[in-house]
């Protein structure tokens, strides 16, 4: 079972005005098994977490540290992080013209696992993943993202979840600009997931909807560029009647 | 033989047609001659040259190179070494630049290949006359009748060469052919290659250019009679330094011929020196005699690092409202840190990432040869040429 575990992490962006604080003292710890959810208003800092664990160069870690099973991930790059057992499905997944996806999941898998799949069993195991996520095969042929619908995007980033089988998944905003019927398909990748194994699930996420499909054990608010609030699942309801106000209002940013 | 212009300021009085900085109004008002002296010295700033750097063109534009070496040709299957005067030279086309007639009025003597129906591919090897030397070459590859063959034209070695590539097929024959760039890093190479297709001919061709300090290849196709197939397919890969242009035209006179253009380039440059350069340029031109004309042509490029530059010109010239199908474009592509961040977030290291999308960009281009052996050689060329850079 894996633990990851994040302590007292800063995290600025480079601007015009010189760097701006984002992550102001983020404590959390995911451990296999467990779904966490974190969710807040625009702007908090969600989406730079996601990105600050994923390795993403634009955002410096001024203090802190992320550890995966006591291993120092800051001290690894980007694709090591990913080799390690991390994931981070991307709210924006980003087109990359003239690599075709089953390349490229092909290249992904064989860096994860350390060793090129079988060719027979890769192409079958494909062709399930897809088929579990309704992802027509013949998306295999096309450059990767490119062109590709915002529902179409997060399909493949929960098809890439399902081939590289990570110990942790952060998932940003992965039910952001999805239809009913795109966010059940997604959410049951998701949870097909998670019964995979002791896996952990960090969910990132504005509305409360997607958690009515994917269950929490742990939901944390997060504003200010920290957590504020941890509790059970009713915690997301609470936000679902009340929003974010109490957590945003001046008072509160202390 | 040239008409001079008339009307100009004085300063620009001798000015020929189809010369000088004045743009040309249509690619087929472009001026051809065998005759050197008929050819205004370029300074660079015309139509025709304003992407090539001119000194490093060592000469070859103004009369200064002197044409003291030779290339080494050799023919891997039959072929013939001919004099000037044999009947066959010049039936390809005519120079169209004062590099194509220079190479012309300099060479000595000139190797012909014919494919008559032998099924093995022949291979020519043109070697550089060696770093500092000269040269002029000329080779014409021509089919016979309904022939079919391959024929592959490997450039390397060092030095400076400027040449002319005649390739006449016959009616109803069918050639594939591959020349490929593979110079040392001090080669210049000027080409001109006149492609002139018969009457139902087929013409896949693909061009790669890896090689050189400076490569520019001026492929112009002409039909000679109705229902002829042109594929032009193309390929460069420039570092740091390297200049690498593409000067195509496609010359629609015959009504019912087909021309497919698609030329991809990938640019790395490094801080510290010279661009790496790429000039892709792309005339059609449809006569008003060329009905039911099919056409389509393509260029992509693909900058993968700072300090290069990928310049692209297509041009659609259409004198006939009766054809069926014309279309031109042109994107030009980042390979940005996003992208890289995303392939690495999947757990692939960098230099595997640039690989994956140098050869997915470069797939379909090379996916067209169909010679193993040459197509996996030229694969490991590109990734070492990605290795070598260090990215």
């Amino acid at each position: 079972m894996s633990t990851l575990e994040i302590k007292d992490l800063h995290v600025s962006v480079a601007t015009d005005d010189g760097p701006k604080e984002i992550l102001k003292g983020v404590d959390l710890t995911i451990e296999g098994g467990q779904t966490h959810a974190i969710m807040g208003p625009n702007g908090s800092g969600k989406s730079t977490l996601a990105y600050a664990i994923a390795g993403h160069p634009k955002y410096e870690v001024t203090s802190g540290s992320i550890t995966l099973d006591g291993v120092d991930v800051l001290a690894m790059t980007v694709d090591e992080r990913a080799r390690a057992g991390l994931f981070l499905a991307m709210q924006y997944p980003v087109e990359v013209p003239g690599v075709s996806t089953s390349n490229f999941l092909r290249a992904a898998a064989t860096a994860v696992r350390g060793e090129a799949p079988k060719l027979r069993t890769w192409v079958k195991e494909v062709k399930t993943a897809m088929s579990n996520l309704d992802i027509d095969p013949a998306f295999g042929d096309r450059n990767v993202n490119e062109g590709f619908s915002g529902g179409e995007k997060k399909r493949q980033e929960v098809l890439q979840l399902a081939l590289l089988a990570p110990k942790i998944a952060v998932l940003d905003e992965t039910d952001s600009g999805l239809d009913v019927d795109a966010l059940r398909v997604v959410s049951e990748g998701v949870n097909r997931y998670k019964a995979s194994g002791d896996v952990g699930v960090l969910l990132i996420t504005h509305y409360t909807r997607i958690l009515q499909h994917i269950k929490p054990d742990v939901v944390h608010v997060f504003a200010g560029g920290k957590v504020v609030l941890s509790g059970g699942p009713e915690l997301a309801d609470e936000l679902e009647k009340n929003g974010y106000e109490r957590f945003t209002s001046p008072a509160a940013a202390v | 033989m040239t008409d001079v212009v008339s009307g100009l300021a004085p300063e620009l009085a001798g000015a020929k047609e189809g010369q000088g900085s004045k743009p040309l109004a249509s690619a087929s008002e472009r001026f051809t001659s065998y005759d050197l002296d008929a050819f205004e010295v370029p300074g660079g700033r015309e139509e025709n040259w304003r992407f090539t750097p001119m000194k490093r063109l060592r000469g070859l534009h103004d009369g200064t190179a002197r044409f003291d070496g030779s290339a080494t040709i050799t023919v891997d299957g039959s072929s013939e070494t001919v004099g000037r005067d044999d009947a066959r030279i010049g039936q390809g086309g005519v120079p169209a630049d004062r590099v194509a007639a220079a190479a012309w009025t300099a060479f000595t003597e000139a190797t012909v290949v014919t494919i008559d129906g032998t099924p093995e591919p022949v291979t020519v090897r043109v070697t550089g006359p060696g770093e500092g030397a000269v040269a002029a070459a000329h080779l014409q590859i021509r089919t016979t009748p309904h022939a079919e063959g391959t024929v592959v034209v490997e450039f390397s070695g060092s030095g400076t060469l400027a040449d002319n590539i005649e390739v006449v097929l016959a009616d109803g024959s069918k050639l594939t052919l591959v020349v490929t760039e593979e110079w040392a890093d001090d080669a210049v190479h000027v080409s001109a290659q006149h492609l002139s297709i018969g009457r139902d001919a087929t013409l896949r061709a693909t061009s790669v250019a890896l090689g050189g300090d400076l490569v520019r290849i001026s492929p112009t196709v002409k039909y000679r009679g109705p229902g002829g197939d042109a594929e032009l397919a193309g390929l460069g890969f420039a570092d740091a330094g390297q200049h690498l242009e593409q000067r195509l035209l496609v010359d629609h006179g015959e009504p019912s011929c087909t021309s497919n253009v698609l030329y991809k380039n990938a640019l790395q440059g490094r801080k510290g020196t010279t661009d790496a350069r790429t000039v892709w340029i792309g005339d059609v031109l449809i006569r008003a005699t060329a009905e039911n004309t099919r056409t389509f042509e393509f260029n992509r490029n693909l900058v993968l690092t700072e300090h290069a530059r990928a310049d692209s010109v297509p041009n659609l010239e259409i004198e006939t409202g009766e054809i069926a199908g014309a279309g031109h474009a042109s994107a030009t592509g980042r390979f940005d840190d996003e992208q890289l961040f995303y392939l690495q977030s999947r757990g692939i290291p960098e230099d595997v990432a640039r690989r994956l999308v140098v050869r997915g960009f470069f797939g379909e281009i090379l996916s067209k040869i169909t010679l193993p052996d040459l197509r996996e050689r030229l694969e490991a060329a590109i990734e070492a040429e990605l290795a070598v850079t260090g990215i």
